[in-house]
């Protein structure tokens, strides 16, 4: 065969002075690296990953992944990823795919963005000793609250609320389906965000019976694939999302290969096993905003009026799309940016569609304050958040919750490095492999990742604090406790923030 | 909305007081009480609102402006004549004192909005309100800074002796009273910038920061409130603008969305006033004020004091016959009320409220 020309990006090595041929490395690649030799371990380091599972489990520390040193020329111009991919379209005729979100360096607004702190003026607010609040309610809000006297003389509600949906935390879980991911990183899911008081999503995969314990932290979605969706779906969470978009591919479907449709997958969706799953680029009964509309409706209309929320990619047009969603009877709206993840797009979307969550979260609650409809939606925003802190800013940007995946994923293993698309995950994350899925324990990754949202938690009520402020609602949208870095003129107007040292 | 705008941030003292039998009561204790806090301000800005001071024009509003220059005047009065009925025009008084070198042109007007410009369904109030933003916002060296009825806001830069001196506030008698004494800690010098902010028959005075002014401001601007300011005091005096007159809000109501009590404790109250205050913290969640302050609020019918949800500024009130007293400190209520009946510490977030009797 044909060797190909597109060299590998890792070698990994093994130190044969430590190495006691216990072949874990082989058992524990999903990618089928290592092999037995006879009488060493036998290694094929194009198929490497760098998911470093082998380095984790190999007992005697005797492994080691490095980046390949042998990188073409130097070139400012053509890039390692230019060249490599040229060569891999030379060979195959096909569209290079990739998984998580886009690793290019454009500017990183998040990390040009510095936060506030008290000094004399205003006190700041010991979290260990004051209350500090983030208990956050998604959902359509009033303009404002009639009251009427009640019989004794107290105020009652004249009109009852809209549907909210309460989270203690204003970080939810990003929809991840399964199939694109394995039942127990659903699982892994589903039991922090009951666990934290938050949401996980189902993406568009439909909804295992083993997550219906857990349907009052679930958001259910329906996607132009439509798997999985019949009422008793739509009515298992407490909210219902029509998926438009999704950051990492704007525009575009999605494909779960047959390989990828065992049982289980196939009869939580739907379809027969071993069939591709296609998730048309667009929806097929919405081809315009009165169409969105009436899926809205009818969707109310199957689930007595549970909240919708509609998901977006953030693209150019951002912020009238988002004012057309809400005029359309969204109660939230999902924002999607440039950096967020996904289990298989082409990367030449991923990384050249959209724009970067920031100027998404600024540009919406911009129009809507402006359409004097910010109160008839929530924003969730999601795309690259990678710590409290990015969490903050979006949130000091306008979002009301920020969602995570990523990050979710890292806590059961992830190194981000991007090859879910190929199902062989040896972390048992985007895999459908029995034996790799097995290792992941749903119930050990879970105290996990609701260790890091318990992490964030006290890291937000740390900036709260430095802030001034106990209540979260005090951060959404206060842009004036932002300070630019290094932003110009035009970005720092967008994003509606002083440059630091005004 | 522009968001390169300087945020004016000060600290301060203020004292209020109402008789709720609507006995009028002469400036001169006013000018006691905030003048014995001279050290919780620093000479630049300091001013006084009183309410049953021009029972003769009770049914005008009186707006009390200053002007950088005349021909500014000849703008503003342009702009009266085309929209109002102005029935009497004068110069504020005022009397030379030596600590105030400069000062602008103060005029009052007594007026009504014309009935034919009240057009389609805008409410007299709401028409007053719009005059006030466009005159403040678009006429530069122009400054509405009183516009309800029966009642007057007299502030300036200089000491709280000063400027009372400079307005012989012991001339007017009222039956509520609000004062405030600045130590403002950024560029002073601006006679608007002083307390009380009033807005209609809103008059606010405020010790403290807001944290959350960036998106109590942006909030505001949703429902077209222009601020010109920059001041947490605008805010304050919009936000109750806002959910009491527009939105219909009782005080109570709206003391409780805007210094809210906690989420503990609100789950805790039986399902009525669960809901109630659950609402209200859902819907009003932008205007939370948040921050340490401690504010008094005077209006047509009454006199509030509000502390924040921790009480990081202090407020104190005291009750002494049909007058209650409240103050940044104790000492500025006992220099006027040596002996009151009652003196207490209001908790954290729980509003007083005082209403004239009918």
């Amino acid at each position: 065969m044909f060797k190909s020309l597109a060299p590998p990006e890792y070698l990994a090595t093994i130190d044969r002075e430590k190495c006691i041929r216990c072949k874990r490395c082989i058992q524990n690649c999903g990618w089928g690296v290592y092999s037995w030799g006879g009488d060493k371990i036998v290694i094929n380091t194009s198929k490497c990953v760098k998911c470093l599972r082998c380095y984790h489990y190999c007992p005697e520390e005797a492994i080691e992944i490095v980046d390949n040193p042998t990188k073409f020329k130097n070139n400012a111009y053509w890039g390692f990823h230019n060249i490599r991919n040229i060569k891999r379209q030379a060979e195959t005729g096909g569209i290079p795919l990739t998984g998580m979100g886009s690793d290019l360096p454009y500017t990183i607004l998040f990390d040009n963005l510095l936060i506030d702190a008290c000094q004399v003026t205003n006190p700041s607010i010991d979290p260990l000793r004051e209350p500090m609040e983030l208990r956050t309610y998604l959902g359509k809000k009033p303009s404002s609250v009639e009251l009427e006297k009640g019989k004794d003389g107290k105020p009652r509600l004249k009109d009852r609320m809209p549907p909210q949906i309460k989270i203690e935390v204003p970080i939810i879980f990003s929809p991840m389906s399964f199939g694109s991911i394995s039942l127990n990183a659903q699982k892994v899911l589903a039991h922090a965000a009951r666990e934290c008081g938050i949401l996980m999503n189902t993406g568009e995969g439909g909804l295992h019976e083993d997550l219906l314990p857990y349907k009052d932290n679930i958001i259910v979605q329906v996607a132009s694939g439509r798997f999985g969706v019949n009422p008793e779906y739509l009515n298992a969470g407490v909210a219902v999302e029509i998926k438009i978009g999704q950051g990492a591919k704007p525009g575009i479907g999605g494909h779960l290969p047959g390989e990828k449709i065992p049982l289980e997958v196939a009869r939580t969706r739907m379809i027969p096993v071993g069939t591709d799953a296609l998730s048309p680029a667009p929806q097929h009964d919405i081809y315009s905003i009165e169409d969105l509309r009436q899926l809205i409706y009818a969707i109310k209309e199957a689930t007595n009026y549970k909240p919708v929320s509609v998901k977006i990619a953030a693209v150019h047009n951002v912020a009238a799309i988002a004012s057309g969603i809400v005029r359309a009877g969204a109660d939230i709206v999902y924002l999607d940016g440039f950096r967020g993840g996904t289990g298989a797009a082409p990367s030449i979307i991923r990384d050249h569609l959209g724009i970067p969550i920031e100027y998404a979260i600024a540009a919406v609650d911009d129009r809507l304050r402006q359409e004097g409809i910010r109160n008839e939606a929530s924003i969730i925003a999601a795309g690259g958040i990678r710590s409290s802190a990015d969490a903050a800013k979006a949130l000091a940007l306008g979002a009301d919750s920020v969602a995570i995946a990523t990050a979710a994923l890292i806590t059961m293993g992830c190194t981000t490095c991007g090859k879910c698309y190929t199902g062989n995950c040896s972390w048992g994350i985007t895999t459908q492999r029995p034996e790799l899925t097995a290792r992941l324990d749903p119930e050990i990754y879970a105290d996990r990742l609701v260790n890091l949202i318990h992490a964030w938690t006290h890291e937000l009520k740390e900036i709260l604090g430095a802030l001034g402020i106990n209540a979260v609602e005090s951060l959404r949208g206060n842009r004036e406790r932002l300070r630019g870095v290094g932003l110009d003129t035009q970005t720092l107007d967008i994003l509606g923030v002083k440059p630091a040292g005004r | 909305m522009d968001h390169n705008y300087q945020k004016d941030i000060s600290g301060c003292g203020l004292t209020g007081l109402i008789s709720t039998k609507k006995r009028m009561i002469g400036g001169a204790d006013i000018v006691k009480s905030l003048c014995l806090m001279n050290d919780r301000g620093n000479g630049l800005g300091a001013g006084y609102a009183a309410y049953g001071i021009y029972p003769k024009f009770k049914d005008f509003y009186a707006f009390h402006i200053m002007f950088d220059e005349p021909s500014v005047r000849r703008t503003v009065e342009e702009y009266l004549k085309n929209n109002y009925k102005v029935e009497k025009v004068e110069e504020i008084p005022t009397f030379p004192v030596k600590a105030i070198s400069i000062s602008p042109l103060l005029v009052r007007y007594f007026v009504q909005p014309l009935k034919e410009r009240l057009v389609g369904e805008i409410a007299e109030d709401d028409f007053v309100v719009n005059s006030v933003m466009k005159i403040n916002s678009e006429v530069e060296g122009a400054y509405i800074f009183s516009s309800g009825k029966n009642m007057g806001a007299f502030k300036g830069v200089g000491n709280p002796s000063d400027i009372a001196e400079f307005f012989r506030i012991e001339d007017y008698s009222g039956y509520i009273w609000t004062a405030h004494t600045r130590f403002p800690t950024n560029t002073p010098g601006w006679w608007g910038g002083a307390h009380p902010f009033t807005l209609l028959d809103w008059s606010i005075v405020h010790n403290g920061e807001i944290s959350s002014y960036g998106i109590n401001k942006r909030y505001l601007e949703m429902y077209g409130y222009k601020l010109t300011l920059l001041t947490d005091t605008e805010v304050v005096t919009y936000l109750l603008d806002l959910l009491i007159r527009k939105h219909g809000l009782s005080i109570p109501a709206a003391a409780m969305a805007l210094a809210s009590p906690f989420w503990k404790k609100i789950d805790e109250m039986e399902k009525d006033d669960r809901e109630v205050l659950t609402a209200l913290r859902q819907t009003y969640g932008s205007a939370l004020l948040n921050g340490p302050f401690s504010i008094l609020f005077g209006h047509g019918k009454g006199l509030v004091g509000i502390n924040d949800r921790i009480k990081l500024r202090p407020l104190v009130a005291a009750v002494k016959d049909d007058i209650t007293y409240m103050a940044s400190e104790e000492s500025a209520i006992r220099a006027i009320c040596p002996a009151p009946e009652k003196v207490w510490a209001p908790r954290a977030g729980q509003p007083v409220i005082v209403e004239l009797e009918d």
